[in-house]
């Protein structure tokens, strides 16, 4: 609705959006700042916004307490482990449903996006007791198999809706001139993809990264992942106000900055492509 | 036109994503339909014994389904409206021009990339908390009470969190639909002489129709499986306060071991997922066509 507009509705609106929007932003920015102060601080009152000591110790704490890092390898293992081997899987079965489209095309999609409507505590008792038989349970590869399968039909889905749009022209120019299924794949296709692919890439690792159903019921210790470490301060133990917000920090920092970049293929990815 | 040849192959490319989405249904999906016919409990290993429909007559007997199925509805409904509300007005104030609009967009966009135990950590803690929470100061500077949120209103603060967590998600969608829109249209509407109520109701609103649907079906899917936000607040209380579906079902397998209880939980929590899924297939589907 961008029409002429008067500078005073201008500057109303502007103050409006930046209140809400620092609003909404408040925790977020909260966590920060308390994660600079000491405990006593951080429960002080009034509360002090900027105007206190700031403090590192916090996270070297809650590093030594909690082992931040092992948990944050497994984070990284998990999240771009399912990732990348979803899209080995995916990319092949988008380019033919895209390229190579017949009569069922349209009905295996639909199937494949169906397997995501299944609600995951339905099949947690057989999923549970699958990896507790087969010595899955909290291991990283357990998680990387579960979180790749449960991202895949949005994989594909992804895929697909990026790969429609590149013109066929250019791919039947490439198979006149000769060029067999894996050139065509490796030298035309995928330079076109890469954009698609890489948006794709993006969001899978932030929908893996903050998966909290399969990681907190499948982990106990050694393959848990950030989630489950934020779980563990869930039990308050004396003051821990600025530990707590130290740990959450280290914990979203690494995908808040990742979401920031792809939140504009955000809205394709979650809708399936019904939203543009 | 493709060839006889590349069809071949193409049905190669396929068939590992096919066969390993056919594998992660129908085998868990089978294995809960069997462990919902036994009386099968992980404490008592070696004792499974069939039981018939026992578990489902347990599960839709038991008092806490019934608390259960009702928070869960209301947790869906509350955060629905709280989040399609207002990410109508906040899609609609993001849409006029301002200045450092992309700033403004990326401040709402951020609760949605937060994991959700830290999101539900953050607010019980340093919100919530009737003592040292921000809330409480708040209240304690302008003389009130501080109020109890999750001892005397669990389910909406759990609404609350939850909303924080899904309104950029139902701002950014319809945003997106918003600037879709036609200014000729709206130009036209306003030199007819419609006012801004007007214009809302009769040309933004039904172009957004779409969009908002696309918003609640995708919301309730993940709605139906709250789970961490709850696990790490209230564990579900106090009492059956804040379970829903999801919770009584883990708690069930998980905390009480009965696995066929759970089981029976799961195939009804599909069934009631699947009712939705229905709707959402149907809109999705309609859109490949176009």
């Amino acid at each position: 609705m961008a029409r002429n507009v008067t500078p005073a509705r201008k500057a109303t609106m502007t103050a409006i959006a930046w209140i809400i929007g620092l609003a909404i932003f408040f925790p977020i920015l909260w966590t920060i700042l308390t994660s600079f102060k000491t405990e006593a601080e951080a429960i002080a009152s009034p509360p002090s916004f900027v105007l206190f000591d700031w403090t590192l110790e916090n996270f070297s704490i809650v590093q030594e307490r909690s082992d931040y890092f092992r948990h944050f390898l497994n984070s990284v293992i998990i999240s771009v482990g399912s990732t990348v081997l979803g899209l080995i899987i995916a990319i092949p079965a988008a380019w033919s449903m895209a390229f190579v489209p017949t009569k069922r095309t349209k009905h295996v999609l639909m199937w494949m996006l169906s397997t995501k409507m299944l609600p995951p505590v339905g099949v947690l008792v057989p999923i549970y007791l699958i990896f507790r038989d087969a010595g899955l349970l909290d291991t990283q590869a357990g998680l990387v198999i579960v979180l790749t399968l449960i991202n895949l039909p949005i994989i594909i889905w992804m895929l697909y809706t990026y790969f429609k749009e590149i013109p066929v022209e250019i791919l039947e120019a490439a198979r006149m001139d000769g060029a067999t299924l894996r050139s065509e794949i490796l030298y035309v296709l995928t330079p076109m993809a890469v954009p698609g692919i890489a948006s794709t890439l993006l969001l899978n690792i932030i929908l893996a990264w903050n998966e909290a159903f399969w990681t907190l019921n499948l982990t106990a210790a050694k393959a848990a992942p950030l989630t489950a470490f934020i779980a563990a301060y869930s039990s308050p133990e004396g003051l821990f106000y600025a530990k707590l917000s130290a740990a959450s920090t280290l914990a979203i920092a690494p995908i808040l900055v990742m979401g920031w970049f792809s939140q504009r293929q955000l809205v394709r990815g979650l809708t399936f492509g019904a939203v543009k | 036109m493709p060839t006889q040849h590349s069809r071949v192959k193409a049905r190669l490319m396929i068939s590992p994503a096919v066969l390993l989405l056919l594998g992660w249904m129908l085998i868990p999906l089978g294995l809960t339909v069997y462990f919902s016919l036994l009386r099968y409990n992980l404490l008592m290993p070696g004792m499974e014994q069939w039981t018939g429909l026992t578990n489902y007559r347990y599960f839709l007997t038991d008092p806490a389904f019934f608390d259960a199925l009702r928070n869960t509805l209301v947790l869906v409904v509350g955060v629905l409206a709280i989040t399609v509300i207002g990410g109508v007005l906040l899609a609609l104030l993001l849409d006029q021009p301002i200045w450092g609009q992309g700033i403004v967009r990326v401040l709402v966009i951020a609760p949605f990339f937060i994991m959700p135990t830290v999101s539900a950590l953050v607010w019980k803690n340093m919100f919530m908390n009737p003592v040292s929470g921000l809330f409480a100061h708040a209240a304690k500077g302008l003389g009130l009470e501080p109020f109890d949120f999750l001892a005397h209103a669990p389910l909406f603060s759990i609404i609350l969190m939850v909303s924080w967590q899904w309104l950029p998600f139902a701002t950014l969608i319809l945003l997106t639909a918003l600037q879709s829109l036609d200014s000729e249209q709206l130009e036209a509407s306003e030199m007819d002489g419609a006012n801004y109520v007007n214009r809302f109701f009769f040309i933004v609103l039904p172009h957004l129709a779409r969009a908002i649907t696309v918003v609640i079906l995708i919301q309730t899917i993940f709605l139906l499986s709250i789970f961490a936000e709850i696990l790490v607040t209230t564990t579900g209380g106090p009492g059956t306060a804040t379970t829903n579906l999801t919770f009584l079902i883990y708690a069930q397998s998980l905390l009480h071991f009965d696995v066929g209880g759970g089981a029976a939980g799961g195939i009804i929590a599909i069934i009631l997922a699947n009712i939705v899924a229905i709707f959402l297939m149907r809109m999705i589907g309609k859109n490949l066509d176009a």
